[in-house]
């Protein structure tokens, strides 16, 4: 009954790959990450919502008034206290010398800081991003032009442009923006430009080749979703380097001239030495905000690249 | 004959502790390597050959790797020991790709030199002296010009050759050669396997040579193991397990290598599904999801090793027995093995 | 060797392709150019594989790019179905995509690791419009998928990097595939891949070869899969066709004297010429300045001096299909060596 049979008379007839491809465990970003995230989202929402949240306004004087007896007349007047007032029930941080609540001017502050941030980085990306995809992808003369314009920018005294600009524009939010964000342009450009010789090397932009996608297609579906990781791990960090830039500029008198943001608050409460040594409420609770909101840009850039790039490795 | 074995290795074992449990690289292996034998290592990707040598001789460089059992070099036990001083003096590595072992930015002269002087303490005239006899003995042209040389001015084969003279320097005992020609062009590959048997045989080196290539173990190799997810399945004198193998895995890995020897269009028979998973491996024989001889017990109970003269293998229905025979016939019939692969008649034109 | 010579061509109306003087140069510098590949011809008729056969640096795939044009090739004709494809201006060309499609080397490199599986197979269909409508476009996804071996619905779910090198390399096969391309330019398409799985692979090519009527130009270093899977192959050194014909002649009666060194060395032990003690000397020579005459005679047994000076064209060996560009074939085991 030992039928010679041989494993060559006998064919596997299910030749497909049946093994389930499951066993790539999912990386995780860890709680740090989730941390940085939620304070982000709280800071945002703070700032968004700051209109109907039941805050103080931010520009009311609270003063404060103590009875006081007149030392000749014997008389008790109402008589106000000099501010600033330190921390209590009724001011959380505390006011500033003008009597105002310092939380709620720090959130009001928020609103200009994180849209400046924004849009400065927004504005990085547009531009840089699109110049270095396009120069990356395509080459020639244009790269040349636009490797030796990120050069320029990146070789002319950063803080020289922003005073040049701001002196000689009006100081709204719109040019403290467009300043900040063509600071980025060439740091993000540079990145993009970088990323986009390795993608466009790849063996996928070849096949979409092949298959007749024309360049624009493969800039946007192939080279596109690539480059924006590294991309948007980058902006995290600018998104950070811009809101202490736009600090740096405050503190030289050159940021917006309307509204608190948190480069003013911060100005204005280290005026005085005084002021810092009797009421270091007034500066540290905006560098506190803005400390934690950096430090959680910067973490959730640094997460959000590794997670990326341990995927990309495990392929 | 009645000289002690150079390398005992005996249920060794090496583990790296990942995010989801486990990795089980090396699951219990034990071999012996004599003096001036050559052992071929064959096995797929994650079959773990290169893992059980680069964990023996302490290369493995990781926090997270974890190693048990015995190995014995020389009569010394090294597992879980400081091996550093072995290296280069009495086992030497060499690898797949030199450029990644050779230093891009030092001078091909000063990487053979160091060896020579801190194993064998020659002074620099020495030294030099003895790196052009070295690299002359690879059949390196103008050795004396390649010394001045950077790895990058040198051509595939050349900087293998270079590997080959750094390891060979100060005349290690054992050799481990990981895929030292999966790189190169096949008319290099040959010259390279030529030359590693010359020098073996003049120095009487002991040698791994872990390959993929079952062409490359048949050729070069007094004997062979064959590795497959972690575990070793077969290992035999190199002309017994190529005449008469008794593992599935062994035959179905030769049955799907193309060969010279048949004519063009000939149907190949691949091995279905992929290596596995060496975290969360199949229970029972590993290659039981892949076997078309797999019975119901090769999913549930891992077959011991059986030892015959000179052949030992890990499987319950061995090829060329009446079992054997037997369960490949009742998996036809069933028109499926155990593990649910679907079997049927080869189709004609098969070899 | 490494010869010119167009002997070997076969009339135009019998074939798909036909590429003739293809030369493809680059710059490298200092006003030097590396001569990757200088003029090969060949041809592959409809539903034939052909084989490229020979180590790195012969130019194997810079041809099989020259051929798709991805770059051009610096001169010479490649005749697709009675067009030249280098006469026609971007656009045609990109018309003309679809019919020929590639496949490469690194199933990791060849998908976007961004993008899910059955996107990347639907891609085809999706640049030019899918015009049949949904309904044809799903259909026909899905059936390639199915057809190369995977499932359907786990490629919606799925990025590549969930798959394994084999699976991808089915991934890439089903891309190419979705057009429905006449040509497939395969580089080196199972040599990243694993043993078992390489076979998985090669059976796959041939079945979809017979079920979609393909033509394959299949580009290997490994002597064994091309003799596997090729009707005819051309064995290349230093940017030219050494000799070319039917796969299991010159497998069998190799002539030239590389193609010779060449199957010596391959470690099969079914290796009829694994025996021969000839081994290649001397390294391989500068494409930025290539040896004179035939290519190979820096390195050859038998070169003379009329091999030093004159390249050898490509001749009929025996009355077969069987083609070699050598001026002192060797013809059988007794070689008269210089």
């Amino acid at each position: 009954m030992t039928d010679t049979l041989k494993p060559t008379d006998v064919e596997i007839l299910d030749a497909s790959d049946q093994v389930p491809a499951d066993s790539i465990a999912k990386k995780k970003l860890g709680i740090g990450f989730w941390l940085a995230i939620s304070w982000l989202v709280f800071i945002v929402g703070l700032a968004v919502f700051a209109p109907v949240l039941p805050l103080k306004d931010p520009d009311q004087n609270f003063i404060q008034t103590e009875e006081k007896e007149n030392a000749i007349t014997g008389r008790v007047t109402e008589s106000p206290i000099q501010p600033p007032y330190a921390p209590s029930g009724d001011h959380l941080f505390g006011t500033d010398s003008d009597a105002r609540d310092v939380l709620s001017r720090t959130i009001y502050g928020a609103r200009v800081s994180l849209v400046v941030g924004f849009a400065a980085i927004a504005f990085g990306m547009l531009i840089g991003g699109s110049l270095g995809m396009i120069a990356g992808f395509f080459g020639g003369t244009f790269d040349k032009v636009v490797s030796f314009l990120f050069l320029v920018l990146l070789s002319f005294p950063a803080l020289v442009l922003a005073i040049l600009i701001t002196t000689l524009a009006e100081r709204s939010l719109f040019t403290i923006s467009l300043t900040l964000g063509i600071l980025a342009v060439a740091p993000v450009g540079r990145l993009a430009r970088a990323a986009t010789l390795v993608f466009a090397e790849r063996e996928f932009v070849a096949a979409s080749r092949t298959l007749g996608a024309k360049p624009s297609r493969i800039l946007r579906r192939e080279i596109l979703p690539n480059v924006m990781i590294p991309m948007s791990a980058l902006a995290l960090l600018g998104m950070g380097v811009s809101i202490v830039a736009e600090g740096a500029l405050a503190f030289l008198g050159l940021s917006v001239e309307k509204g608190s943001t948190w480069g003013k608050l911060i100005r204005t409460a280290v005026n005085s030495t005084s002021d810092l040594e009797n009421a270091p409420w007034m500066a540290f609770t905006p560098i506190g905000a803005l400390f934690l909101t950096v430090m959680a840009l910067n973490f959730a850039g640094d997460r959000l690249r590794d997670y990326f790039d341990v995927k990309e490795l495990s392929i | 004959m009645s000289e002690s074995p150079l390398l005992v290795v005996e249920d060794y074992h090496v583990g790296f502790r990942t995010e989801t449990g486990l990795a089980k690289a090396v699951d219990g292996v034990s071999f012996t390597l004599n003096r001036g034998q050559t052992l071929g290592i064959v096995g797929e990707s994650g079959s773990g050959k290169s893992v059980l040598n680069r964990g023996f001789m302490g290369l493995v460089s990781s926090s997270r790797m974890i190693e048990s059992g015995s190995v014995l070099f020389d009569g010394q036990q090294i597992v879980n020991q400081d091996r550093q001083d072995l290296w280069g003096k009495r086992i030497a590595m060499i690898f797949q790709d030199p450029m990644t072992s050779l230093n891009p930015v030092m001078k091909v002269g000063k990487q053979i030199f160091e060896p020579l002087r801190r194993h064998l303490n020659m002074d620099k005239g020495q030294a030099r002296e003895r790196a052009i006899e070295l690299l002359t003995s690879v059949g390196i042209p103008s050795p004396a010009q390649r010394l001045s040389q950077y790895p990058h001015e040198l051509s595939g084969g050349m900087r293998q050759r270079v590997m080959i003279a750094i390891a060979l320097a100060a005349e290690p005992e054992m050799l481990v050669a990981d895929e030292p020609t999966t790189a190169l062009d096949v008319t290099v590959q040959k010259y390279i396997l030529d030359l590693l048997r010359e020098l073996q045989q003049e120095h009487g080196m002991a040698m791994t040579l872990i390959t993929h290539d079952l062409g490359v173990a048949r050729g070069r190799t007094d004997e062979v193991m064959v590795m497959y997810g972690g575990r070793k399945l077969e290992h035999a004198a190199t002309e017994t397990l190529f005449a008469d193998m008794h593992h599935p895995y062994t035959e179905a890995l030769l049955a799907s290598t193309p060969s010279l020897a048949h004519p063009k269009h000939t149907r190949l028979f691949p091995i279905p599904g992929s290596p596995p998973d060496i975290v969360d491996p199949p229970p029972g024989c590993r290659f039981s999801p892949r076997c078309m001889y797999a019975q119901d017990r090769c999913t549930t109970d891992n077959p011991e090793t059986t030892s015959l003269t000179d052949h030992e293998y890990a499987c319950f229905y061995p090829v060329g027995s009446d079992a054997g025979a037997e369960a490949l016939k009742h998996n036809q019939d069933a028109g499926q093995t155990a593990t649910g692969l679907k079997i049927g008649r080869a189709k004609e034109g098969a070899h | 060797m490494a010869g010119s010579g167009k002997a070997h061509l076969r009339n135009a109306d019998e074939v798909l392709l036909r590429v003739e003087n293809l030369v493809k140069e680059f710059p490298a510098g200092g006003g030097k150019v590396v001569h990757a590949v200088s003029d090969v011809s060949f041809d592959v008729a409809e539903g034939e594989t052909l084989g490229l056969v020979g180590e790195s640096g012969c130019g194997k795939s810079t041809t099989a790019k020259a051929v798709i044009q991805l770059p051009p090739p610096t001169s010479g004709s490649v005749v697709f179905d009675g067009t030249d494809l280098t006469d026609l201006s971007a656009e045609e060309l990109r018309q003309q995509r679809p019919q020929f499609q590639m496949i490469f080397q690194d199933p990791i490199s060849s998908l976007n690791p961004r993008r899910r599986v059955r996107d990347i197979v639907s891609e085809g269909l999706e640049i030019w419009g899918g015009s049949g409508g949904g309904a044809f476009t799903e259909g026909r996804v899905d059936e390639i998928i199915e057809a190369v071996g995977l499932d359907p619905q786990e490629a919606r779910k799925r990025r590549p990097h969930e798959y394994s090198g084999g699976q991808c390399q089915r991934i890439s096969v089903a891309r190419a595939l979705v057009l429905d391309p006449k040509v497939i330019i395969c580089d080196e398409p199972v040599s990243a891949l694993d043993v078992s799985v390489q076979a998985q692979i090669l059976n796959m090519l041939e079945d979809m070869k017979d079920r979609y009527g393909l033509t394959l130009l299949f580009i290997s270093h490994d002597l064994s899969v091309v003799k596997n899977v090729s009707d005819r192959v051309a064995v290349m050194y230093l940017g030219k066709i050494c000799e070319i014909g039917d796969g299991d002649e010159i497998f069998k009666n190799p002539v030239h004297p590389y193609t010779r060194i060449l199957l010596s060395a391959v470690p099969d032990p079914a290796n009829p010429f694994a025996g021969e003690s000839e081994t290649l000397d001397g390294e391989l020579p500068s494409p930025i300045n290539p040896p004179a005459g035939c290519r190979f005679h820096t390195r050859c047994a038998y070169a003379q001096d009329i091999c030093r000076s004159e390249e050898p064209q490509t001749e009929q060996e025996g009355d077969g299909d069987h083609w070699v560009a050598c001026h002192f074939p060797v013809r059988n085991d007794a070689p008269a060596a210089d």
